[in-house]
């Protein structure tokens, strides 16, 4: 039978309790807002990028579920350091984890970490609430500011 | 009558049914509540036998139609007690009706300069529509704060309402909060400075009597689906002598008496707000509703429901970490509550997977969450079907969501 811990898995306890990067960019080179009408999830991401397009810092502020807060968490922790230009094809093999079929087993290798978010799979729900930050994080990378990101 | 609510239990089909192999719990009342057979049966009998358009046939299909759909307007306005069946109009839900008035009375008899007046626990439907008219005709929107424990400020009701003051839209019985607020007292007010009110009960009338003569209300508005009865339909009451001198709302068929492409001369009330074939199965049910209240009583549902919601409370207040938001001295059916290190919307998660259906959210009451501080809260609602074994369940379900999180 499916167990609650599926989707609360200790990782996922662990960073909405403490998240990773959690709070300001005094420095950055993009931001941008995320909001989530349905639950009131509100995100705020900073990134600060090299001149060779490396990311060099990055954080994330606001307030949600402990899924949002979990995925915000490992998101800045799986791009730190890598570079920018990887964040689309990330941002596609998450998007893909949290709405494929559930027979699919999440791509350790691709996704590392992330992937103790497959479980939302099981709560159409709840897949907004892991994938909010990684709209955000698009239309910081994508230098849209001015309109927050939304999770349609 | 004797309230048997095992009996009670048995009248809705809905309840005996396992979710994710556990009995289910249905504690989502304030967003809609759960039918009985009676309205089902009434809605499908409309369907089986007597399906036809109203008002306009001449056959006997027609005719029962008519007949049903008119036997629920008298049924509605015995449950509200209006003095005529021509001042309860049929409309899609609260938020319909809201609307009708906001347009109708509001557009001729709001202008510039002048003030509506909503409370700061009214849900989005008595304040975007009230937002909407005062932009298009350049009056404000004035509020009534809440306090910490959830009522009214009734202190500052005297310095808001003031001669500008054209109507006060505020609700009955609060979903977000589950404050029962003074209406009697705020409608003597606002007419002393000649406002009308606009009393929002969808959340009152399946709790409550309700009485709009004695409240003295201009407008008071439901949804059915709150109260036993089907989606999509509710009522506006007006006080005739102003639905009488208001434009209609929509036009179409049924809301005239003649039609030229010079002119139009509108219907008489009710017809005259009831623009196109209506929501008859509807409001059949609508009807019914209103019979099975009646068959149960609603003052035995409310002492079940007050019950239980004190048994509610009395647990919430011994649990670690729970905050309950709105402690009004008058309050019913409404449990709204945050739980220290635990989000609203990953608690509706957890207790779903244990059969209980709560909402976790903003309730349609935005500024409410913003007067807590609160992004969010979880809210168990009651109805009259509901058990003290489903709350046991339910802070059974919690302590075990503090634990996952733990
Ligand atoms: C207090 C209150 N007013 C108005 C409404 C709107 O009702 P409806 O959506 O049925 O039009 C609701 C429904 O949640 C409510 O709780």
């Amino acid at each position: 039978m499916f167990d609650l811990r599926d989707l609360y898995q200790q990782v996922i306890v662990d960073h909405n309790k403490s998240p990773r990067n959690f709070g300001k960019l005094d420095a950055c080179s993009h931001e941008a807002d995320g909001y989530n009408p349905l639950c009131g999830d509100k995100l705020h991401v900073y990134l600060q990028l090299s001149d060779a397009g490396i990311v060099e810092d990055v954080a994330f502020e606001g307030e949600g579920c402990a899924i949002s807060i979990a995925s915000a968490s490992l998101m800045t922790e799986a791009i730190k350091g890598k570079p920018v230009a990887d964040f689309e094809a990330l941002f596609r093999d998450f998007q893909h984890m949290v709405t494929s079929d559930l027979a699919e087993q999440p791509d350790d290798e691709r996704l590392g970490k992330l992937a103790v978010l497959g479980g939302v799979r099981e709560f159409p729900s709840r897949i907004k609430c892991a994938t909010l930050c990684w709209h955000t994080m698009r239309s910081a990378v994508q230098g849209s500011h001015n309109t927050p990101a939304k999770t349609e | 009558m004797s309230f048997d609510i095992e009996q009670l239990r048995g009248d809705f089909p809905i309840l005996h049914q396992q979710v994710y192999d556990r009995p289910l719990a249905y504690l989502d009342n304030a967003a809609t509540t759960q039918k009985p057979k009676a309205v089902i049966d009434a809605v499908r009998h409309y369907y089986e036998r007597d399906n036809a358009n109203v008002h306009r046939g001449v056959h006997a299909l027609s005719e029962r139609a008519t007949a049903a759909y008119e036997a629920a307007r008298e049924k509605l306005r015995a449950l509200v007690n209006a003095a005529s069946s021509h001042e309860i109009i049929f409309t899609r839900g609260a938020t319909e009706a809201i609307n009708l008035v906001a347009s109708s009375w509001g557009n001729t008899h709001i202008g510039a300069g002048d003030e509506v007046l909503v409370s700061e626990m009214e849900h989005h439907s008595d304040i975007v529509p009230w937002q909407m008219l005062c932009e298009r005709v350049g009056a404000t929107l004035k509020v009534l704060p809440i306090n910490d424990a959830g009522e009214l400020c009734m202190e500052q009701l005297d310095d808001l309402l003031n001669e500008r003051t054209k109507l006060v839209g505020i609700v009955h019985l609060s979903n977000a909060l589950g404050t029962i607020n003074p209406v009697a007292d705020i409608i003597t007010k606002a007419h002393a400075v000649g406002a009308r009110v606009l009393v929002d009960g969808a959340q009152a009338v399946a709790h409550m009597a309700v009485d709009v003569q004695a409240l003295d209300c201009d407008f008071y508005v439901t949804s059915a689906h709150k109260m036993y009865g089907p989606t999509g339909i509710g009522l506006l009451y007006g006080k005739e002598t102003l639905l009488e001198v208001m434009p209609p709302y929509q036009g179409g068929g049924d809301m005239i008496t003649m039609v030229t492409f010079e002119e139009t001369q509108y219907n008489e009330l009710p017809y005259k707000f009831e623009a196109g074939t209506p929501n008859i199965a509807g409001t059949i049910g609508f009807g019914a509703a209103v019979d099975w209240l009646n068959d149960n009583g609603i003052a035995n549902i409310a002492a079940h429901e007050q019950s239980l919601l004190a048994y509610a409370i009395g647990q919430a207040e011994a649990f670690d970490g729970l905050r309950i938001i709105g402690t009004a001295a008058s309050k019913a059916t409404v449990l709204s509550f945050t739980l220290q290190g635990v989000h609203p919307h990953d608690l509706g998660t957890i207790l779903d997977r244990e059969g209980i259906a709560i909402r976790a959210g903003h309730h349609c009451a935005m500024p409410v969450m913003q007067h807590f501080g609160v992004p969010a809260t979880a809210r168990a609602s009651f109805a009259a079907y509901n058990t003290k074994a489903e709350i046991d369940a339910l802070f059974e379900a919690l302590g075990r969501a503090r634990d996952l999180f733990a």
